[in-house]
């Protein structure tokens, strides 16, 4: 028995042990991630980046922003973790786009490429463009865009709303001095006072009481639905196109998540944006949503718009989903469960991610990945059931 | 007293009776010469029958986690009784207390951080059979196994530890835990709420089939309708510590007497997109819990105060066969 071998892990009986590395192994994918990342780095830090190298032009000037084969991935030391991997979807003006899926599946990743706020270095986008048309009519990849030029409109046309309204606001500060700051480093010209009118304007949109008195209050001295609130007053303080709302009930109650929805909705209406509302919640998208995106392990699986989704879905993990949510009709019977779990996004396979889970699964869903097959205009979905082979098939499997 | 209190239970068959229980909790703070307390639980009372589920709604803040561990005495009981099998859990003497502990059972809402990161999965679940000499030595494993089996974990699992596991199957050896010591009350605190729907589709049948299975009766403690319409035999409504309706599920839901439970159940979304219901959307926030309102606790968000609301406190009434509601506008006098 050499030296080493003596810590080696025992091998126990039915255990996967694939996903334990050796400290070597290890060692060697931290070292090529190193280069990787250093690359990557070096081309977002740059200054004085000539303008023509991140415009472009988008496919429909009707939209704000268009995700175009997006890969975003982690550059772990046990791997790449490729949470966004070739995700392609429109946010159209002035319409909510709502993103659905399990915890894991890359929907909060896909928000924060678009405001570059993935966590780096270790976190890149790798591939594709993400075009965002601005009020003055330019169109940038922000995936191109240096740091310092993502700093005009990080804050000021696109804006976002987290999920923890306990966590986002700074506990040192009052509210005021953090909604001030906002208009501050936005706004052209703007003075300690005309900021605090700005402040106070917007704390009124969003419904608040006691302007004054919140105003100089701290964050503890508020409760989570005030806190959200203020979250969006302060999303809202420079007009933005853009509103990105990452899980904004979630840590609400429901008769706090139905003001809180409402007041979205309404301040939709009022700065005539658009708004990218991600949740895992089906019931809010079916309220709010005017299109919907399905993503499964950092894919898309389905998208259409909010009646194609929820009177016709599609793709079984749509389905699947939608029955899985108790509901008054289905009381007596057993829920309907999508067996096993979410994959290890470690060393994805480059077939099917939903097969193993997937009751009508076949032969070829284990051999290649599906395409996404149109059934409308707007309708999509990626699923061997409705195309080509698959499709072959299946009906040789009725008969 | 205890034999007369078991002659009853049998006869109307309910595993537990809580009768004007309450919590309250001492501030530190002294007003008008006074102590403060926080009422977390203020004055309510429910049974549960055996084999039956019973579900607990209200807001974060209505006190239904604390009536939920006052039960079980993780907290000390202010004031009432808890009766139990013929026996008031509030006034016993912990070395029965401790004896009853099996009986009765907790699964927690958050599994990351009930169960323990040093110990093996094996030991997590056996740890309270072992302590209760629950099954000879010889067949402990066998046992811990069975356990494991019925709620849908692998063998191998035995020695693995709980940083290994998921979201959905940490909530599954939390069951195991509980169901271990043949529980005949188990008491779920928003067990599905870390969950994913896919998961949470999957707990709801293991904790359906285990029902079946063995008989247990649940007290289910959440903020989501839909699952608690699913899995409940009757609901009961909290806000700030009091009841404010109680019921047959079917009743509550078909015909939601008291103007809050009126309003949580409008608030829940619908995944139909046509149907886009009149909410009433409640202003505000849940008041303070130290000093509530006068009277009846929600008179302060309710659309139909009246001045009576704010002088007398509505009491649970019985206005429809196994329905009961604690609000001025269906009382006459």
């Amino acid at each position: 028995m050499g030296f080493f071998d003596r810590f080696k892990v025992k091998k126990v009986e039915g255990v996967d042990d694939t996903m334990y590395l050796t400290l070597r192994e290890e060692r060697q994918i931290t070292k090529e991630n190193t280069k990787i990342i250093r690359e990557f780095e070096r081309q977002k830090n740059r200054k004085n980046v000539k303008e023509e190298e991140y415009l472009t032009q988008m496919k429909d000037p009707s939209n704000v922003v268009e995700f175009d084969n997006l890969h975003t991935y982690f550059f772990t030391e046990i791997g790449t973790v490729k949470a966004v991997n070739g995700v392609s979807f429109d946010i159209p003006q002035g319409k909510i786009v709502g993103v659905v899926g399990e915890s894991g599946c890359g929907k909060s990743v896909t928000s924060l490429s678009l405001m570059q706020l993935v966590q780096a270095p270790q976190g890149q986008i790798v591939d594709g463009s993400i075009r965002y048309l601005d009020s003055s009519g330019k169109c940038y990849d922000i995936a191109k865009m240096p740091k310092d030029k993502m700093l005009e409109i990080r804050g000021k046309e696109i804006s976002m709303i987290f999920q923890e309204p306990m966590t986002s606001l700074n506990p040192v500060f009052k509210i005021g001095e953090q909604m001030d700051e906002v208009v501050l480093l936005h706004v052209d010209g703007a003075t300690p006072e005309s900021a605090k009118a700005r402040s106070i304007e917007m704390l009124n949109l969003v419904g608040i009481a006691d302007v004054e008195k919140i105003y100089n209050n701290y964050p503890h001295e508020l409760s989570g639905g005030m806190r959200q609130r203020v979250m969006i007053a302060m999303a809202l303080a420079c007009d933005p196109r853009l509103i990105i709302a990452d899980e904004p009930t979630t840590a609400l109650d429901v008769t706090i998540q139905a003001q809180i929805l409402e007041l979205l909705q309404n301040v939709k209406d009022k700065i005539n944006g658009s708004i990218m509302l991600i949740t895992h919640d089906l019931g809010v998208i079916a309220e709010m949503a005017d299109l919907v995106v399905v993503m499964y392990a950092g894919r898309i699986i389905e998208k259409g718009t909010v009646h194609e989704i929820f009177k016709n879905p599609k793709h079984p993990y749509t389905i699947g989903l939608m029955k899985s949510k108790p509901s008054g009709d289905t009381q007596d019977d057993r829920l309907y469960s999508i067996k096993g779990q979410v994959p290890n996004p470690i060393n994805m396979p480059d077939y099917c991610y939903f097969c193993n889970r997937c009751d009508h699964a076949m032969k070829i869903c284990s051999e290649e990945y599906p395409e996404l097959v149109e059934f409308s205009p707007t309708h999509m979905a990626a699923c061997h059931l409705y195309y080509g082979k698959g499709l072959l098939e299946q009906k040789k499997g009725k008969e | 007293m205890a034999i007369e209190m078991m002659n009853q239970n049998s006869f109307n068959d309910n595993i537990l009776e809580v009768h004007n229980l309450k919590k309250y909790y001492p501030l530190s703070k002294i007003s008008l010469g006074k102590r403060a307390f926080v009422k977390a639980v203020d004055d309510v009372s429910f049974s549960i029958k055996k084999g039956t589920t019973m579900g607990l709604v209200g807001e974060s803040g209505c006190g239904k986690t604390t009536v939920g561990r006052t039960i079980l005495r993780l907290h000390d009981v202010t004031a009432g009784k808890v009766i139990f099998d013929g026996e008031d859990l509030a006034t016993i003497p912990p070395r029965k207390l401790r004896k009853m502990r099996p009986q009765m059972q907790m699964i927690f809402q958050d599994p990351y951080s009930s169960l323990s990161p040093r110990l093996p999965i094996g030991e997590i679940i056996g740890e309270a059979v072992k302590e209760h000499k629950l099954v000879p030595k010889s067949q402990y494993r066998s046992y811990i196994l069975k356990v494991m089996h019925d709620c849908g974990l692998q063998p191998q699992y035995f020695y693995r530890y709980p940083h290994e596991f998921s979201g959905g199957q940490r909530q599954r050896i939390s069951i195991a835990r509980a169901v271990a010591l043949n529980p005949r009350f188990i008491i779920c605190d928003e067990p599905l709420s870390a969950l994913d729907v896919s998961i949470q589709a999957q707990i709801i049948n293991l904790m359906k089939d285990l029902q079946e299975q063995y008989g247990y009766t649940y007290l289910f403690i959440s903020h989501d309708l839909s699952v608690v319409e699913y899995l409940s035999d009757t609901i009961g409504v909290m806000y700030l510590g009091s009841m404010m309706e109680i019921g047959d599920k079917k009743k509550v839901f078909a015909n939601p007497m008291h103007p809050y439970t009126k309003a949580l159940l409008s608030a829940v979304p619908k995944s139909n997109p046509d149907e886009k219901m009149d909410r009433i959307i409640l202003e505000g926030d849940i008041p303070s819990p130290v000093n509530p309102p006068s009277g009846c606790k929600f008179r302060t968000r309710c659309q139909y105060a009246m001045p009576v609301c704010a002088e007398k406190t509505p009491i649970l009434k019985e206005y429809e066969d196994g329905h009961k509601t604690a609000c001025h506008l269906y009382s006459q006098d």
